[in-house]
């Protein structure tokens, strides 16, 4: 992890400790998060976007950790689809992760980093923090949140939960409940991760990291990701850097180098446990469940949130039939609720990648 | 014609706005672009909802602040809560639905009212048409050959009267269009291109 830890992150330190599903406390959570654009002196329009999995809070500009592009630069900017030349951005890093917020490598109350000490959070705890940054922040009501999968599981728990905070609500290529079968990849990633002899029951942060475990559990998780067609298209079954087929366990494939690529830079800057704590929260994530059994009643309280719920045709992750369920259940209490299947190849990752559609959509929803 | 307030909408359109009451909550079954319910938004006042089966004419239409989801009405009608719509419009659709009398109860159980408008096949230019060609007519308001029109179900003003009072279904209101302009009600089955009417349980 060492370009993290040279870097210093812009935080809030929570003032009350955060009361988790699980029913315990978090307290001293501290929270990372960068702005973009000026904030209106009626401070009227603020809007929050929430990370991915692995995302950070670095939406827009230069990432200093990586060097490279913030992961939404597309979306977010002056001129683009989220204007910051109109609109004050605000993206934190989710609590349990491992750019500047309170997580597993996080020092405890012990003075030793928390490690399988850390409570096991929800995506609901994840969106608590959020709300109380924005207390912090002084800033009440936002013009919108929006997300993209695992943000955009935060964009729907945060209609659901706090319905007064948002006035619009911008849900991208995600679901209201993990499926069997997304809890499924998560697990085979988290047993890879347990698998690594260096992860040491999760206290490993004075030793090497379980870099092997995780690379894997990135590996597959990179699959589902992306769609079988584009695959195909990126890689079908040419060989890497070589005429013929090796008769070994070389990376033959390019798709296998370039998986193997994924899996390695992702070691560099994600922590391990942070992975298992994320994934967890992503399969606990049931808004029907946390609202007494059907997801109309989560969302009562945002019958005047505008919503927009985007779903992408090869997107096998979160489907467009787990889009319709929520647009069911905003239908039951008459929100104003606009969907949209997009066609684009990309598979899951589409919502980060060039889909022009999502730009006129996303630019026409959040309103000029 | 004497509208209250002009629309530049096609003359369907147009009627419907200009019948429809300001503030009402009204569900646009198959509401293309949003033309309609941008202009009962912003000149009376309503409460629209849109669905549209095609992604890129949602697109636009969600680009235009319109809240307008994506479905087949032929099927995702079904998901909205009994009278959740103080109206409910079908315009110009009918003819291209699997099932006409499941869409029609829908649009009523949906919607406490309903707006429905759909080309007339009997109208005389169509029966001429047949009647000189022998072939199935292609004009203006049914262009495409008959293999490859969305138009699987065509109806006459007749048949559709017929069709009403079967089911027991009140009409309210209807007008009746040739060449862009309203006509009167006489002789409709003959001399209407299409019609708009407005029905309740």
């Amino acid at each position: 992890m060492a370009p993290t830890s040279e870097t210093t992150f812009r935080t809030v330190t929570l003032g009350t400790p955060l009361e988790l599903d699980s029913g315990r406390q978090l307290a001293d959570v501290e929270v990372a998060y960068e702005t973009f654009g000026e904030l209106a002196p009626d401070k009227s329009n603020a809007i929050m976007v929430f990370h991915a999995l692995t995302g950070d809070q670095f939406v827009a500009g230069t990432n200093p950790v990586t060097g490279r592009p913030g992961w939404w630069e597309r979306m977010v900017g002056p001129g683009k689809p989220i204007d910051t030349n109109r609109f004050h951005v605000i993206c934190a890093n989710v609590i349990g992760s491992c750019l500047g917020s309170t997580g597993p490598r996080t020092p405890g109350p012990g003075g030793r980093p928390y490690g399988m000490d850390f409570p096991v959070i929800t995506i609901r705890d994840m969106v608590r923090a959020q709300m109380a940054l924005l207390d912090t922040l002084g800033i009440e009501r936002l013009h919108a949140v929006v997300g993209g999968s695992m943000g955009g599981m935060q964009a729907l728990s945060c209609a659901a939960n706090f319905p007064e905070r948002a006035g619009r609500v911008l849900a991208i290529a995600t679901t209201a409940r993990h499926s069997a079968q997304n809890i499924a990849f998560h697990e085979m990633g988290r047993q890879a991760i347990m698998a690594d002899p260096n992860w040491q029951g999760g206290d490993y942060y004075e030793g090497a990291p379980p870099a092997k475990g995780l690379a894997v559990a990135r590996m597959a998780a990179h699959i589902t990701y992306l769609s079988e067609e584009g695959l195909t298209e990126k890689f079908g079954r040419r060989l890497q850097d070589r005429e013929a087929k090796s008769f070994g366990f070389d990376a033959d494939f390019q798709v296998e180098s370039y998986l193997r690529y994924q899996g390695l830079s992702f070691t560099d800057r994600f922590d391990a446990n942070s992975y298992l704590y994320i994934t967890r929260a992503m399969d606990y994530f049931d808004l029907a469940e946390e609202h007494g059994g059907l997801l109309a009643y989560a969302f009562r309280g945002a019958k005047d949130t505008r919503f927009c719920l985007v779903s992408f045709d090869t997107d096998w992750l979160y489907t467009t039939s787990d889009m319709r369920e929520v647009v069911h259940a905003l239908n039951a209490v008459a929100a104003p609720v606009s969907f949209v299947e997009l066609s684009a190849p990309y598979g899951h990752d589409s919502f980060l990648l060039d889909v022009p559609a999502l730009d006129r959509v996303v630019e026409g929803f959040i309103g000029k | 014609m004497s509208a209250p307030v002009s629309f530049d909408l096609r003359p369907d359109l147009a009627k419907i706005a200009e019948r429809l009451p300001s503030g009402s909550r009204v569900l646009d079954v198959g509401c293309g672009e949003g033309d309609l319910m941008e202009a009962l938004q912003t000149r009376k006042a309503c409460d629209a909802r849109g669905m549209e089966i095609d992604p890129e004419a949602v697109a636009k239409a969600v680009s235009r602040g319109l809240s307008v989801v994506q479905g087949d009405a032929n099927r995702d009608l079904a998901d909205y809560p009994d009278s959740a719509f103080d109206v409910a419009i079908l315009s110009q659709t009918l003819q291209t639905a699997q099932r006409p009398d499941w869409l029609l109860e829908q649009l009523l159980r949906v919607g406490r009212e309903a707006f429905v408008s759909f080309p007339n096949f009997a109208y005389w230019r169509m029966r001429l048409a047949l009647l000189r060609s022998g072939r199935m007519p292609i004009t203006r308001h049914l262009p495409g050959s008959w293999y490859a029109t969305d138009n699987i179900h065509h109806l006459t003003v007749t048949d559709f009267r017929e069709f009403l009072t079967e089911r027991g279904v009140q009409v309210t209101g209807n007008w009746f269009f040739a060449n862009g302009r309203e006509i009167g009600g006489g002789n409709a089955n003959w001399r209407a291109e299409h019609a708009v009417f407005q029905l309740s349980r």
